[in-house]
C-alpha cells in the first residue's frame, strides 16, 4: 500500500514536472505545477512531515501559484504563446542537463552508504510533528526566523516599489 | 530555550535593520523634495552601527544556538559592508534626484541589504548563511531594477533576478546534501563529520553544488556570463554596490564555509578552484579588453578581480586568507571610487557611459579624472596604490604554497589588463574631445566619497601594515 | 517503508527537469516556474534526510526554503510586472537592449 502511494504520488509529480516545462502556455504549466506541488505535499505527509505539508498548500499552491496565476493574466497570454519557446542552444541544454542527471543519480545509488545499515522499518516517525518543528523555529532556529522576517518585508518593500504605477 | 540569546552580539545589524524600517516609516511625513534626509538618516544609521561593532571588536562569542560568531573575522567585513553601504547611498542622494527615482524605499533596501551581508559573514550555520544571502538577493533584485519606467533597468533586474534564483536553488540543493550527510548545518559539526567519514559521495556532490551556486553570486567564470548585462543595465550606484557588496559578502561566507565546514576537503576545493581562478581572471581580462561602455569595462574587470580574489583562497595559508581580506577592502575602496566618477559623469539619464564620452576631458576636470586615473591605476596594480599592495599580498601566499604557475597566470593577467584601464588614461588626456565638453556639476556628498576612496586607496598603498595587521588577526577567528 | 534514496532519485528526476526547463525555455515565467520545481526538489531532499536522521532540522529548514520561495516570486513576478509595462514582452529572447 505505501509502496503504491509513493509511486504513484513521485510518478505524478516527475510527470507533472515535465508538463510544466514542455506547456506552451504558461497558464497550463502554472495549473501542472499546481498538480506537482500538491503531490509534492502528499509525499511530506507520507513522510510523517505534516506540518511543511500544510504549510507547501497553503504558502506555496495557495499563495505563490495564486500569483503566478494573477500575473500571468496579466500579462497577456496570447502573445507568449505565439512566439519561439525553444532557445537556441537546446539541444546542448538537453545534453548538459541529461549528464547531470545521470551523475545525481549515480551518486545517489552510490552515496548513501551510511543510509544502507540503518533498515528503514526500524525508525519510528517523528511524534508530535508539528509540535517539534515549531519547538525548533522558536528556539534554536529564533535567529533565522526573525531574520526571515526581515526577508518579507524586504519583498514586501520591493514589490511594492518594482510594480506601483508610474504616476508618483 | 537556548541560553545563549546575546542580542549585543548583533547589536550593528539589529540596528541597520532598525534604520531600515525608520526609513520606511518615516516615507510618508517626508515632501519629496527631502526624501535626501532619510539617506543621511541611514548614514547615520550605518555609522552608529560601525561604531557599535567597534565596541565589541576583540571579543569573541558565539549567539543564538550557535547560529552566529562574533569574532574578529565577522567585525572586520561589518566596517567593510557599513562603509561600502555609506559610500553607496553618499554616490545614490544626488543621481537618485537626477534620475527622477528618489524614492526613500532605494536606501531602506540598502540597509536591508546590508543587514544581509552582515550575516553572511558571521553566520556559522548554512540555515542562517542562506536567509543572510537571500536578504542580500532579493533586495539587490529589486535595486537593479530601481528605474522602473527604464526599459534597461527592467532587463538588468529580470536577467540579475532568473540567474540569482537559480543560483539560489542549486545552492540550496548543495546544502541539502551537506545536511544529510552530517545531520547538521552548524559548520564545526559539519566539519566533525567530514572528519570522521571522510569525503564521501554526498559531501562531493554538495561541495559541488556549493561552489557552483556561490560562483554565479561572486561571478566565477563560467558562471560570470550575467555579469556585464547586469551591471550595464542597473543604475550606476547600484553597479557599485553590486560589484563591491554583494561580492564581498559572498567571498566572505565562501571562505568561512570552506575552512570552517569543509576543511578536509580543501584538497578537492583547492584544485577545483585553482583551474576556476585561471578561467576567471583570463576570461574577465579577455572580455574587457574590447568593451566600448565603461561600465561593462569595469563588469568585465569585477570578474578579473573575483579570479585574483581566488588565488588568495587557493593558497590555502594565512596569508592568503589576510590577503583576500585585505584585497576586498582595496578592491571596494578603487571600484566603489570609479564607479563614483561614472555616476558623475555619465549625466541624466545616463548617457555618457560610452569610452569616447571620456575623450579630453582630462584637463577640463582635473578632479573626476585626477581621481579615476588612480583608481584605474591602483586596479592595475602599479605600485603605491592599495591595488599593487593587495597584489603583492595575494600572489606572495600563492607562492608560499607552491602555486608558481598560478602566480605567473596572474601576473599576466595582470600586464593585459594595463591595456585597458591605460587606455582609459590615455582617452581622458590625450585624445581630442568632442565639439562641446559637457559641464558637470560634482555634488558635495559623492565628492566626499569620492576624496575618502582615493585617500583610502592611497593610504592602503603607503602603509599597508596597519590594515594587513587587522586582516591578519581576523584571520585567525577562521583557521 | 520508503527508503530515503527513493526520495533522493525522484528529487535528481526533478533537479533535471527543472534545470532542462530553465536552460530550454524561453518565457521568463516557464523559467521561473522550473526554478520553483529545483526549490521544491531540494525540499523533498530536505524532508527525506530529515526523516531519515530522525531530526527535525530538515523540516525547520524546508519551511524557511518556501518563505524564501514565497519571497522571490514576489519580487520576481514584480519585476516580470515592470518589464511587461515598458517592453510589451515576457520572452527572453526580445530582452536584448543589453548587449557587448
Amino acid at each position: 500500500m505505501e509502496q503504491l502511494i509513493f509511486y504513484s504520488l513521485a510518478g505524478a509529480t516527475v510527470l507533472f514536472g515535465m508538463l510544466v516545462v514542455i506547456a506552451r502556455n504558461p497558464v497550463h504549466s502554472a495549473i501542472f505545477l499546481i498538480g506537482a506541488l500538491m503531490c509534492i505535499a502528499g509525499l511530506y505527509l507520507q513522510m510523517g512531515a505534516e506540518f511543511v505539508g500544510g504549510v507547501q498548500i497553503l504558502v506555496y499552491v495557495g499563495g505563490v501559484m495564486v500569483l503566478f496565476l494573477f500575473v500571468i493574466m496579466l500579462v497577456n497570454v496570447r502573445t507568449a504563446e505565439r512566439v519561439r519557446q525553444l532557445s537556441p542552444e537546446w539541444k546542448t541544454a538537453l545534453l548538459l542537463a541529461g549528464a547531470l542527471s545521470v551523475e545525481l543519480v549515480y551518486l545517489v545509488l552510490k552515496g548513501p552508504g551510511v543510509f544502507a545499515t540503518a533498515a528503514p522499518e526500524a525508525i519510528p516517525a517523528l511524534q508530535g510533528n508539528t509540535q517539534n518543528v515549531g519547538a525548533a523555529l522558536y528556539t534554536k532556529y529564533l535567529l533565522p526566523f526573525e531574520i526571515a522576517s526581515v526577508l518579507l518585508l524586504v519583498a514586501m518593500i520591493g514589490a511594492v516599489a518594482l510594480a506601483r504605477s508610474r504616476m508618483d | 530555550m537556548p541560553t545563549d540569546l546575546h542580542y549585543l552580539a548583533i547589536l550593528p545589524e539589529i540596528i541597520t535593520a532598525a534604520t531600515g524600517i525608520a526609513i520606511m516609516l518615516l516615507d510618508p511625513f517626508t515632501a519629496p523634495q527631502h526624501k535626501g534626509r532619510l539617506g543621511w538618516l541611514g548614514v547615520a544609521g550605518l555609522l552608529a552601527a560601525g561604531v557599535a561593532g567597534a565596541a565589541q571588536s576583540g571579543r569573541t562569542m558565539t549567539a543564538f544556538g550557535g547560529m552566529v560568531q562574533l569574532d574578529s573575522y565577522s567585525v572586520f567585513f561589518r566596517w567593510l559592508f557599513f562603509g561600502v553601504s555609506i559610500g553607496t547611498i553618499l554616490i545614490s542622494l544626488q543621481y537618485l534626484k537626477r534620475e527622477g527615482v528618489h524614492h526613500s524605499e532605494f536606501y531602506a533596501l540598502v540597509l536591508f541589504a546590508t543587514t544581509g551581508m552582515s550575516f553572511m559573514a558571521a553566520s556559522v550555520d548554512l540555515i542562517l548563511m542562506f536567509i543572510g544571502l537571500e536578504t542580500v538577493a532579493i533586495s539587490t533584485y529589486v535595486l537593479a531594477g530601481f528605474k522602473r519606467s527604464d526599459p534597461r533597468s527592467n532587463e538588468s533586474a529580470v536577467k540579475y533576478f532568473i540567474l540569482g534564483a537559480f543560483s539560489t536553488a542549486v545552492l540550496l540543493y548543495g546544502i541539502a546534501f551537506l545536511y544529510g550527510q552530517t545531520g547538521s548545518t552548524r559548520f564545526d559539526r559539519v566539519a566533525e563529520a567530514l572528519s570522521a567519514q571522510g569525503p564521501s559521495a554526498f559531501f562531493l556532490v554538495g561541495l559541488a553544488l556549493l561552489l557552483v551556486g556561490f560562483g554565479f553570486k561572486v561571478a566565477m567564470a563560467p558562471f560570470h556570463v550575467w555579469t556585464p548585462d547586469v551591471y550595464e543595465g542597473a543604475p550606476s550606484p547600484v553597479t557599485a554596490f553590486l560589484a563591491v557588496g554583494p561580492k564581498a559578502a559572498g567571498f566572505a561566507a565562501l571562505v568561512r564555509v570552506l575552512y570552517s565546514a569543509l576543511p578536509d576537503m580543501e584538497n578537492h576545493w583547492g584544485d577545483v578552484l585553482g583551474l576556476v581562478a585561471v578561467l576567471t581572471m583570463t576570461v574577465g581580462n579577455v572580455a574587457a579588453i574590447t568593451q566600448s561602455n565603461i561600465k561593462r569595462l569595469l563588469a568585465y574587470s569585477s570578474v578579473a578581480h573575483a579570479g585574483y580574489l581566488l588565488v588568495g583562497l587557493v593558497a590555502r595559508n594565512e596569508l592568503g586568507i589576510s590577503a583576500v581580506l585585505y584585497y576586498a577592502v582595496v578592491y571596494a575602496l578603487m571600484n566603489l571610487g570609479a564607479f563614483t566618477v561614472v555616476v558623475i559623469w555619465s549625466g541624466a539619464g545616463e548617457t555618457r557611459v560610452h569610452l569616447s564620452d571620456y575623450a579630453g576631458i582630462g584637463f577640463r576636470y582635473p578632479f573626476l579624472t585626477g581621481c579615476l586615473s588612480l583608481f584605474l591605476l591602483s586596479l592595475i596594480g602599479i605600485p603605491a596604490t592599495g591595488g599593487f599592495m593587495g597584489k603583492v599580498f595575494l600572489f606572495a601566499a600563492a607562492v608560499q604554497s607552491h602555486h608558481v604557475g598560478l602566480v605567473v597566470i596572474a601576473v599576466l593577467n595582470s600586464a593585459v589588463s594595463a591595456y585597458y584601464y591605460l587606455r582609459i588614461i590615455v582617452i581622458m588626456y590625450m585624445q581630442e574631445p568632442a565639439a562641446q565638453v559637457p559641464s558637470v556639476e560634482i555634488p558635495v556628498p559623492a565628492a566626499v566619497a569620492l576624496v575618502l576612496a582615493a585617500l583610502g586607496t592611497l593610504l592602503t598603498g603607503l602603509y599597508p601594515s596597519a590594515l594587513l595587521d587587522l586582516a591578519s588577526r581576523s584571520v585567525l577567528a577562521v583557521r | 517503508m520508503i527508503p530515503a534514496s527513493h526520495y533522493l532519485i525522484l528529487s535528481a528526476l526533478l533537479v533535471t527537469i527543472g534545470v532542462i526547463g530553465v536552460l530550454t525555455r524561453r518565457n521568463i515565467l516557464i523559467i521561473f516556474m522550473s526554478i520553483e520545481l529545483i526549490l521544491n526538489a531540494a525540499n523533498i531532499n530536505l524532508i527525506a534526510f530529515s526523516r531519515q536522521l530522525q531530526d527535525v532540522i530538515g523540516q525547520v529548514f524546508a519551511v524557511f526554503v518556501i518563505t524564501v520561495a514565497a519571497a522571490e516570486a514576489a519580487i520576481g513576478l514584480g519585476i516580470v510586472i515592470a518589464l511587461f509595462r515598458n517592453r510589451e514582452t515576457i520572452n527572453a529572447d526580445e530582452i536584448d537592449l543589453l548587449k557587448g
